[in-house]
């Protein structure tokens, strides 16, 4: 199946996501579409799986228009898609989530009372797993499952539906490294088979590894197509509009006196459950001490019981010398802790909040900001234009709510906050994400220099390359314990498989 | 082609902590047994002063020396205090446990009660008579809450629609057959569905105050429609008439069992047909699988083609007209007249129910017959004894109700999705 897109158009309100954007997909070939966040990848793809409606342009197969009035045409067309936030329910299962929305009924009038014919469902699932290679277990419940096996699962659910070509959002922005070779391998056996994909990234190394074309989207418009023999540094700079430069300049660490010591530290979640399990680890003044792993493996728990936003089941933690175990996130932070979270719109800031009243959230009721009763306005905007100048934020005014701003902005605006007091310890939850090329850059810049002055730094980053580039040593989290701790310069693929949980010595899954 | 992990690789083990956890839970049963045990042994047995308990179970009396039951129960109880302390009984054998100590319990209690005063005989399946009749409109109601929580929207209205129902029930009875009055309430019912959905579905509004506003909406219209024209021509307009009892043949002749179950009117037997259609509906049809989808992620199903929006009004229809037929059931169903706020609350127990029962047909039926039973037992002791004040049995319902929310659920996971309006780009 021949897919074009021809002249695709997209407006939402002023902003124009895709501009008369022209693609062809042949059968059998994996189509890379790379772009920055925001440009627009998504906007495309939604538009072609029915999700959007295009404001001008046309979707044909084998040269044949085509409307998608909802995803339900799309999938009748033969196009399936594995977004980027899983379209699972947790609480079903494997087989019901792949049968949802085109069940095998049996029994009497089928048609109308529609009772489920389980055992069909799960033949079915079986037989195109066993197919494609895609082992999953049939009767476990999403919720249960790793990341990897639930994409697994979108990726059959899209197959079961006899999808000729297959759309993955940003697939391996939730994988392991090993998880991610893994994927590639089935892209290949995919393509192999005759199916189409459509592989949106922004990840060069992968685009590289599997793609057979490349079309480079910027803001809304294509900029080019490259063949994936390009040169990464050639790939970069077509997706950015400029020369950027791919490693982060730093001089080896001087580190100090010890500043944070975690000891043993155990944190069970609400249901009881252990999220973080004995962990020890200490961080000297002026290093960069990387927290890697493979998201939801205890990083987020450890670091908000740095600042006191997670209670601590047993253990110890100091920090400058303080007990900070049980002591309340305002009296940590006095001590001079910066915290940039990981989720900046929702932790980070208060996004209907204007962009200078989110540069004083924790120094407000300080002078020189607050008076005896009421705020300094006058000094709040002052310190605003300030550090919108310092930190290049670009926004029209520091009147605007944080919600309207990018997020390489939005976190600008985190890091300005945190950085505008003398830092002792500065903690970076995925300080990176979603950011494009130009801000990465920045912030990397920003976060070496607070070490150079030093503090001590703790990065949390399930980047792989963000951790390789910035971290002086690394502790590998897996399942709530920190499983390795190995120093800077350590190649990605002993990482890559610590984040996996194997060890050298056990060569095998630990649990 | 190469094959990724195994699949025994895939299972996911959890490592869950529960020690702590399950060990405080079963030192608070131990004690609630213990409780139980002691006001049956200590309190009970005090106030016992020998005699004879008569229980009577459809016409045959059984005689019980009470002191000796009073005080047997309370060691049994005890005993089981003891045992769910030390051992703990099993995931199975905990609502066995539970169920026997509460029976055991009640027969200690009522062996007290039939000593009391007058020395009354307990009608102990009149009592259960009861308590079913009192429970058909709860159930019901708690069905509608299901059926519209299942697929996302809160339903808080159930008071508001009953009460609708029971109107409309009244009214049609009386101006046609007293039996074409079920398809007034459910019409009725179905109309405050049509507000319910709309308002939530359509325009987004707080699915919470929507109900509360909703419930309000139908307490003045239907007071002001009575008070219009029903209460001064109640002849023409307010006497609907009772719908008859029909006995299943062969079933209703069965002793206990046949006049419990058997002997009721059309509703009763619509709610049997209901509360399994629902609960085989929900999960065994495609039907039901879409609208837990719905409920739990609405945008997951809508990416595999299954119209949102449509499937919600949908069952937010469905299951107000199931309420609006559970109103019915207080008019022409029983009493034969519309009265202003006749439901009288049931609506908000039938919610509390929705939520003990887990979210699930058969867990709100079963909670709606606790609930049943409480305001049955309420009924029977304020004619039966004066040792309890009536206010503090009129509160029985209210209190069986709050300790089973707060206490015995625990923490119950509500459709993720509950009362999320589903907006597309």
């Amino acid at each position: 199946m021949k897919l074009e897109l021809r002249g695709i158009t997209k407006r939402f309100g002023s902003l124009t996501a895709n501009d008369h954007i022209d693609l062809v997909v042949e059968p059998g070939e994996i189509h890379a579409l790379l772009g920055e966040n925001g440009a627009g990848k998504s906007t495309l793809m939604n538009v072609l799986y029915g999700l959007y409606q295009p404001d001008e342009g046309e979707i044909l197969i084998d040269d044949v228009p085509v409307t998608f009035a909802g995803p339900g045409d799309a999938m009748a067309a033969g196009i399936g898609m594995v977004h980027q936030h899983f379209m699972l329910i947790p609480v079903f299962t494997v087989a019901e989530n792949i049968e949802l929305g085109h069940e095998r009924v049996h029994g009497i009038l089928p048609r109308i009372i529609g009772r489920l014919d389980r055992r069909r469902a799960r033949r079915e699932v079986q037989e195109i797993s066993e197919r494609y290679g895609l082992a999953v277990p049939v009767d476990a419940l999403v919720q249960d499952l790793p990341v990897g096996v639930q994409q697994r699962v979108e990726i059959l659910k899209a197959l079961v539906r006899d999808a000729k070509v297959l759309i993955l959002d940003e697939p391996t922005a939730v994988l392991t490294p090993q998880e991610t070779d893994d994927l590639m391998k089935i892209m290949v056996a995919l393509k192999e088979s005759g199916t189409a994909i459509v592989f949106i990234t922004h990840k060069l190394r992968e685009v590289r590894a599997v793609a057979d074309k490349i079309t480079v989207i910027r803001r809304g418009k294509v900029v080019g197509t490259a063949s994936p023999d390009s040169t990464p540094a050639e790939l970069a700079s077509l997706m950015v509009g400029r020369p950027v430069k791919l490693n982060v300049d730093k001089e080896p660490a001087q580190p100090g006196g010890a500043v944070v010591e975690v000891e043993g530290v155990r944190i069970l979640d609400d249901g009881g459950a252990v999220t973080v399990d004995d962990v020890s680890f200490t961080v000297r003044g002026g290093e960069i001490y990387a927290l890697a792993g493979v998201q939801g493996n205890g990083q987020t728990e450890i670091t908000e019981a740095l600042v006191g936003l997670e209670s601590v089941d047993a253990g110890r933690i100091s920090v400058a010398g303080a007990d900070v175990t049980r002591m309340s996130t305002d009296h940590i932070l006095g001590l001079g802790v910066g915290y940039v979270p990981e989720d900046r719109l929702h932790d980070g800031l208060v996004s209907s909040f204007s962009v200078a009243e989110n540069m004083v959230l924790d120094l407000y009721d300080q002078a020189p900001f607050s008076g005896r009763l009421n705020l300094d306005l006058k000094h709040i905007a002052a310190h605003a234009e300030q550090k919108v100048e310092e930190f290049d934020v670009r926004t029209s005014s520091i009147g605007h709510a944080a919600s309207t701003l990018s997020g390489g902005n939005q976190q600008k605006v985190v890091l300005a906050r945190e950085m505008s007091r003398p830092l002792k310890l500065l903690i970076v939850a995925q300080p990176t994400r979603g950011l494009d090329v130009g801000s990465m850059e920045f912030v990397h810049k920003r976060i070496v220099a607070e070490r150079d002055n030093g503090a001590a730094v703790i990065l949390v980053s399930s980047e792989l390359d963000e951790v390789l580039g910035l971290a002086d040593r690394i502790g590998v989290m897996y399942r709530g314990k920190i499983i390795g701790e190995v120093p800077a310069g350590t190649d990605a693929e002993e990482i890559g498989m610590l984040m996996a949980g194997q060890t050298a010595e056990n060569g095998e899954t630990a649990s | 082609m190469s094959t990724t992990a195994p699949v025994e690789d895939l299972t996911v083990d959890h490592e869950v902590v529960d020690t702590t956890l399950s060990s405080r839970s079963r030192i608070l049963r131990a004690i609630a047994y213990a409780v139980l045990g002691l006001i049956s042994l200590v309190w009970l047995g005090t106030a016992v002063d020998g005699g004879t308990a008569h229980l009577v179970f459809d016409g045959h009396t059984v005689g019980l020396p009470a002191k000796a039951t009073v005080i047997v129960v309370g060691i049994v109880i005890l005993a089981i205090a003891a045992w769910q302390g030390v051992r703990g009984f099993g995931r199975r054998a905990t609502p066995w446990a539970a169920g026997i100590a509460f029976l055991l319990f009640m027969v200690a209690f009522f062996s007290w009660v039939s000593t009391q005063g007058t020395n009354p005989a307990i009608d102990v399946v009149g009592l259960l008579q009861n308590s079913i009749a009192l429970s058909v409109p709860l159930i019901l109601g708690a069905l509608a809450g299901v059926m519209c929580e299942r697929s996302g929207v809160i339903n808080v209205a159930i008071e508001g629609q009953m009460l609708a129902g029971a109107w409309a029930a009244a009214l049609v009875g009386s101006v046609a057959v007293t039996w074409v009055g079920l398809f007034g309430a459910l019409a009725a019912g179905a109309f405050m569905g049509v507000l319910l959905a709309l308002f939530s579905i359509r325009y987004l509004v707080n699915q919470v105050v929507l109900g509360v506003v909703l419930n309000v909406l139908a307490a003045g219209l239907t007071g002001f429609l009575f008070d219009a024209f029903m209460a001064n021509d109640s002849e023409k307009f307010n006497q609907p008439g009772v719908l008859g009892e029909i006995d299943i043949p062969l079933l209703h002749s069965i002793p206990i069992i046949g006049p419990l179950f058997f002997e009721a009117n059309i509703v009763v037997y619509l709610t049997y047909i209901l509360i399994f259609g629902v609960d085989v509906a929900l999960f065994r049809t495609r039907w039901g699988l879409r609208t837990r989808a719905i409920g739990e992620h609405p945008k997951a199903a809508d990416t595999v083609g299954i119209k949102v929006l449509a499937l919600r009004y949908r069952n937010v229809l469905i299951g107000s007209a199931i309420a609006g037929l559970g109103g019915a059931y207080f008019t022409i169903g029983s009493v034969g007249g519309f009265a202003k706020g006749i439901t009288s609350g049931n609506g908000f127990i039938a919610l509390a129910a929705v939520i003990f029962g887990r979210w699930s047909p058969r867990g709100a039926t079963a909670a709606a017959l606790l609930f049943g039973f409480a305001i049955a037992l309420q009924n029977n002791l304020s004619i039966n004894t004066h040792a309890i004040p009536s206010y503090l049995l009129a509160m029985l319902p209210y209190v069986a109700t709050i300790i089973a929310v707060a206490g015995l659920v625990g923490k119950v996971r509500a459709p993720a999705a509950d009362g999320e309006p589903y907006v597309k780009q």
